[in-house]
Parts: structure tokens; C-alpha cells; sequence
């Protein structure tokens, strides 16, 4: 089993700006860990405190229940892969990826050989003696991960290594990424700003925003119960509604807002009379043409078809803009533009949480 | 040449084109072939210039090599320039690469305006300031007795004057390129390579000299070309023991006045001063399109 990673009361200050504020997590051995936010919100900073490149101005790390503190980079069984690679041009393939063996006094032909078996495994044989620029946009991806595997380190480190790849070589290379984790058993810590890589690849997601983090949860947790409005909006698609708290019962709430009276499973630690904001998934949206429970008035802006499904765009008399998913066989009866419908949903589909302390 | 023309049209760019071929031919090519003329004549009387002993020999070259003191000369100006492109060499490095890669962006150019300034006053007057920094009674001496380094005044003048000399009077010449090329590598492969465990070493010998070889080449080819065609530094800080291959020309063409041995010794440096660019080339296999880059 590869080294667990625990950040304990992690900070990392620029001068007097925040980075990264008191973040804690566990991240098991062995685990697809995703660091998922905005850009901007302190996950590469993250990522080098644990690499070693910076010494978080308070908290500790722990790699394999070690404490690193003092520990420097190249001393640290971590490999990081960059945001833009950082191949050495002026090396062939092969030397690139026996680099950390050079660096332990390994010799030549054994390094060779090594760096042979690892263009097996990220399947480009024979590509060894090839320069960095004679590679593809997928293919030198795939000669960064061999470079850090090489070093066989007990946790990899990957700042966003997709971002630079179209759409499908994206997709495969997810595919490949979550296949070479579970052969390999390293443990991976994944940044992304993309929602739907981290969804797809995770076995945990911690979601960050402004250097605070705000959630950790698996990513249908995450996505079904999200524990922050921040994570509601930013994980997935969603409809929120602002409003104040009037009444908790039994684990629902009832919300006033604009739009009208709502209810809703309640969110952890929601107080009564509070501002707090309801949040309906697209998909948990029904479409009638007569009032019911729980529903908006709204008038049909466009519908996108989407293959499976079509999301239509409303917007209410207040102007809050509104997106429920139409399924193809409900196709028939989708509204016109301009046409007056109404959305409804069920209270346990709906999630009302608190904005205390959260930008809207 | 072609682009030129298409450029600028027939008109402005055959002009342009005879321009640089007139500076080329008259600033460049004939005076050294009339070097060349020279240096391959014996010295006569005007009398006898045109007459029975006004012929072509190579007695002129064959004097440098037979004369012990003058060959010892030549040879000590060859590995001399050679010491103070190693030495400029050696310090301007650490610099450069501090400047590039280490320093914030305030300290490199507070380090770099330190560098220049200096660089304002002229060459003579610059040289000038070491001869007096060096002196027996000077400051340097003075600062070393006093905390107890030495006993008694060293005689810095002589080889070590002209070194520290030329090391300092070169060092922008080394220090531009260098950094110039350090500063284009991508800090996130010097941080790739540490994370992958190599030493400090192992990282300059593997990723950034193979990177910043153009600028170490062009560096060091003008350092050693500017050393060994110096003449201000050897003359005020030297002494007779150092003296300077330059001094010996000047003395032939100013006053032993003897132009065509003054020309075949001159012909012999910058001969010299080709060869030690192909050679250093050579080494870090660049080429000249690459050190113009
Ligand atoms: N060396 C530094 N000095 C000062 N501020 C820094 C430094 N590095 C990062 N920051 C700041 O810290 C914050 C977080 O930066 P970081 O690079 O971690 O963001 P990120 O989440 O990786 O963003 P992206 O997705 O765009 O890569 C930013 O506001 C950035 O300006
Ligand atoms: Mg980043």
C-alpha cells in the first residue's frame, strides 16, 4: 500500500495575502484524490506544500505518517507532474523518463531498460530515442507520467496535466490516468478545475474556493449533498434561490423567497430565520403547465437538445434565470419560447443551505 | 540578400546592399590584406622599396617563433586569455543564473544597474581605479595588513593585476549572454528535476548548461577575444614580467617601427583569435547562427 498524505491545519501565506487557509484532509493510501476549484484558489500552492517546493507558513505535512517539515523536494517520495509538463527538451524520451534514476546513481543500462518497461506501460514503445518535440500533445502527457512513475513514488502529484488536450484526448486520457492509478496503486492527488474530470476520476473530491476548503466527499455525496452554496453551484449544474429560513421541521425547511415558499431538506447546522439559499438540480425539475406545490412560474426562454436530454432555460417574473432538464420522451410536450410554464420539484430533491459566511 | 530586394525594391535594397559590401570590402577586407602585404615583406629603406630585396618571405612569422621571449610572450597571452575567460567564466555563472532564476525582480535589476554603471566611465580611467586598488601602498594592501591577513604588501601588479584587470573590464561581455539564455529556461523543469531527486549539480550539468551552451560560447568567445586583443589592462597593471602580446605589437608598429614585423604579429593574434572561436564552437557544437540568436 502507497503512503497516505494528511495536512493537518495547513496555511500558506504571500505576504499578507492568504493562499491557503486552514485546510485539513486525510487522503488514504492508495486513494484517486481530485482537488477541485476555481482558478485562482490556492491548488497548485497546495500541491507544491505537499511536493516540498514551499514550506506552508503554519500546519503540517505528513506523508506516510512522516512529518515533512524540513524535508525538501527531492527528498520527499512524492513526484509532481506539472501544469505545462516540464519535459527537458534537449534530452531524448527515454532519458527524460530515467532522469530520477540517474539522479540515484542507477546505471546506464538498467536505466535503459527501466525506461523501456515504462514506454510498455504508457504504451509508446520504440519511442525512446525520440526528442520531446517529436511527441504529440497526448503522447509527451503520457512521457511526464512515465518520468514521475519512474522514480516509483508513493504519491503522485498532477497540477491539472489534461488541461492542455482537446476535448476526446481529454476523455481518454482520464480513462488512462484512472487505469495506471489502479494498476499501479499510487497514491494520486489530482487538481483540476474542471468539475466533470474530477466527478469522473475521483474516489474523493475535496472542492476549494478562495483558499478555504469546503467540502470532502465522494462525488455522488458531492454532488447530491453538497455542503456549501459554493460547492451547490460549482459542482454540476443547479438552480438557486435565495431567501430567508421560516420554519424547520423535521429535517425540512421551508424558505420565502422572491419567487415565493419553498421546501426542502434542510442543509447541516441551518437555523431558523437565517438567509440561506434553496437548490434544485435540473434534472429534479418537472415541467406542468398548472400550478402544483413547490413550483415557479416562469416564462420558456430556449431549448438546447443535448443528445439524451434537452435543458430548457426559463426565467421567472422576478428575473431568476431557471434550467430543467427535459427528457427525450417528454420532447413533445416541451414548451414554445415565450410560452408561461411552471417548474415544480419534491422537497426531498431540493437543498436549502445556509448562507452564512459565503459570497452569494 | 533576395529579401532584401523585395523588401526595399531594386533601388533602396541594391543600395543597402552596396553599402555593407563597401564597409566589408573598405573597413574590413583591404586593410588587413594590406596587413597582410606588409607583414609578408621584409622592412626596407624607402630606397630600397621596389628594388632587388623588395620581395615575399615569411622571415617576419618565422621571427616570432624564433625570438624565445617574444614565443614565451605569445604562448603566456594565449593561456592568460584563456585564465581570465575560465576566471570571468567562473564568477559571471553563479551570477547569471542567480540573477536569472534566484533573485526577485527588484534584486537582478538593482544587480544588474550595480553591474552597469561602472561600465559608464571609460576603460582607461576604470583601469585606472584597479591600479590604484592594487598598489603597494594602496587599499587593498592597507585592509589585508590591518585585519592581519598578510604580513607584509603583496605586489599585486604583474599576472594577478592583469587578471583581476580583465576579468572586470569583461565581465558585462560574459554576463549578458549567459544570463540572456539562463532566462529563457523554464523554472518549472529546474523544479521537475529537483523533484525527481537530482542534486544541485546535477541539475546544472543536465538542464541548464546544456540550455544556456550558446550563451556560455558566445560569452566566452568574446571574453577570450577581448583579453587577448587587450592592451589597456596589461599596460597599467602589468608589469614587466606580465607583459602582453598587444604590447609587443604596439611596440613594433610605434616604436621599433618596424610595420611588417608589427603586421605578421598582429596577423598572428587575430589568426589566434579565429581559431579559439572555431575551437570553443566546436566544443559546445554550436554554430555562428546560433550564437547571433
Ligand atoms: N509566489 C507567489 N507570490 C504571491 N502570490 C502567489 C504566489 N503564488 C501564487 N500566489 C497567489 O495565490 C493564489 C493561488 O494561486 P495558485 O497558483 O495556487 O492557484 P490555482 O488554484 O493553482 O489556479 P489555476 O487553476 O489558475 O492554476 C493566487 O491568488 C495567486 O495570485
Ligand atoms: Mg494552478
Amino acid at each position: 500500500m502507497s503512503h497516505s498524505v494528511e495536512l493537518i491545519d495547513v496555511e500558506q501565506a504571500f505576504g499578507d495575502v492568504k493562499a491557503v487557509h486552514h485546510f485539513s484532509a486525510h487522503i488514504a493510501g492508495g486513494e484517486f484524490f481530485s482537488i477541485l476549484g476555481p482558478s485562482g484558489c490556492g491548488k497548485t500552492t497546495l500541491l507544491r506544500l505537499i511536493a516540498g517546493f514551499t514550506e506552508p507558513t503554519a500546519g503540517r505535512v505528513l506523508i506516510g505518517d512522516k512529518d515533512m517539515a524540513g524535508i525538501p523536494a527531492d527528498r520527499r517520495p512524492t513526484a509532481m507532474i506539472f501544469q505545462s509538463l516540464a519535459l527537458f527538451p534537449l534530452m531524448p524520451v527515454w532519458e527524460n523518463i530515467a532522469f530520477g534514476l540517474e539522479a540515484r546513481g542507477v546505471p546506464k543500462a538498467q536505466r535503459r531498460k527501466r525506461a523501456e518497461e515504462l514506454l510498455e506501460l504508457i504504451a509508446l514503445p520504440g519511442y525512446g530515442t525520440r526528442m520531446v518535440h517529436e511527441l504529440s500533445g497526448g503522447q509527451r502527457q503520457r512521457v511526464a507520467i512515465a518520468r514521475a512513475l519512474a522514480v516509483e513514488p508513493q504519491v503522485l502529484l498532477l497540477d491539472e496535466p489534461l488541461s492542455a488536450l482537446d476535448l476526446k484526448l481529454r476523455q481518454h486520457m482520464r480513462a488512462e490516468l484512472r487505469a495506471l492509478q489502479k494498476r499501479t496503486g499510487v497514491t494520486f492527488i489530482y487538481i483540476t478545475h474542471d468539475q466533470s474530470e474530477a466527478l469522473a476520476m475521483s474516489d474523493r473530491v475535496a472542492v476549494m474556493n478562495a483558499g478555504v476548503l469546503q467540502q470532502i466527499a465522494t462525488p455522488q455525496e458531492l454532488y447530491a449533498n453538497p455542503a456549501t452554496p459554493f460547492t451547490a453551484r460549482f459542482v454540476g449544474e443547479t438552480n438557486g434561490i435565495i431567501g430567508t429560513v421560516r420554519g424547520l421541521e423535521a429535517g425540512l425547511a421551508t424558505l420565502t423567497t422572491a419567487e415565493g415558499r419553498f421546501t426542502g431538506r434542510a442543509g447541516a447546522g441551518l437555523e431558523d430565520g437565517e438567509r440561506a439559499s434553496i437548490f434544485i438540480r435540473p434534472e429534479a425539475m418537472a415541467l406542468s403547465r398548472i400550478a402544483l406545490p413547490n413550483s415557479l412560474s416562469a416564462r420558456a426562454v430556449s431549448l438546447e437538445y443535448e443528445g439524451a436530454s434537452a435543458m430548457l432555460r426559463a426565467v421567472s417574473e422576478h428575473g431568476q434565470e431557471l434550467l430543467a432538464t427535459v427528457p427525450n420522451r417528454q420532447l413533445g410536450e416541451a414548451p414554445q419560447a415565450g410560452e408561461q410554464i411552471w417548474l415544480s420539484f419534491q422537497p426531498e430533491e431540493a437543498l436549502i443551505l445556509s448562507e452564512k459566511g459565503a459570497a452569494a | 540578400m533576395t529579401e532584401m530586394i523585395k523588401r526595399f525594391g531594386p533601388g533602396l535594397g541594391g543600395f543597402f546592399i552596396a553599402l555593407v559590401a563597401l564597409w566589408i570590402i573598405g573597413m574590413v577586407l583591404a586593410p588587413n590584406l594590406m596587413m597582410l602585404n606588409f607583414s609578408l615583406k621584409p622592412m626596407l629603406f624607402p630606397n630600397d622599396i621596389g628594388g632587388p630585396k623588395d620581395v615575399y618571405t615569411v622571415e617576419n612569422y618565422t621571427a616570432l617563433f624564433g625570438d624565445r621571449v617574444h614565443r614565451a610572450i605569445f604562448l603566456k597571452t594565449v593561456w592568460g586569455s584563456g585564465l581570465v575567460m575560465l576566471a570571468t567564466l567562473a564568477i559571471t555563472y553563479p551570477l547569471a543564473f542567480w540573477m536569472a532564476k534566484v533573485a526577485t525582480i527588484r534584486g537582478a535589476r538593482a544587480m544588474l544597474i550595480a553591474l552597469i554603471i561602472p561600465f559608464w566611465i571609460n576603460e582607461v580611467l576604470r583601469t585606472l581605479a584597479w591600479f590604484i586598488i592594487l598598489s603597494f601602498n594602496g587599499p587593498l594592501n592597507a585592509f589585508l595588513l590591518s585585519i592581519g591577513l598578510i604580513d607584509a604588501p603583496v605586489r599585486w601588479q604583474g599576472d594577478f593585476g592583469v587578471l583581476a584587470g580583465m576579468v572586470y573590464a569583461y565581465i558585462l561581455f560574459m554576463l549578458f549572454p549567459i544570463y540572456n539564455s539562463i532566462s529563457t529556461l523554464e523554472t518549472a523543469q529546474l523544479e521537475a528535476a529537483k523533484n525527481l531527486g537530482a542534486s544541485t549539480w546535477r541539475i546544472h550539468r543536465r538542464i541548464v548548461i546544456p540550455h544556456a551552451k550558446a550563451g556560455i560560447a558566445t560569452g566566452c568567445v568574446f571574453t577570450f577575444m577581448l583579453a587577448a586583443g587587450s592592451y589597456v589592462a596589461p599596460a597599467l597593471l602589468g608589469s614587466p614580467g606580465s607583459r602582453w602580446f598587444t604590447e609587443i605589437i604596439y611596440n613594433w608598429f610605434f616604436e621599433g617601427g618596424n610595420w611588417n614585423r608589427g603586421a605578421a604579429y598582429a596577423l598572428v593574434l587575430l589568426v589566434l583569435c579565429m581559431a579559439v572561436v572555431m575551437v570553443t564552437l566546436k566544443i559546445f557544437r554550436v554554430n555562428l547562427a546560433d550564437v547571433a540568436k
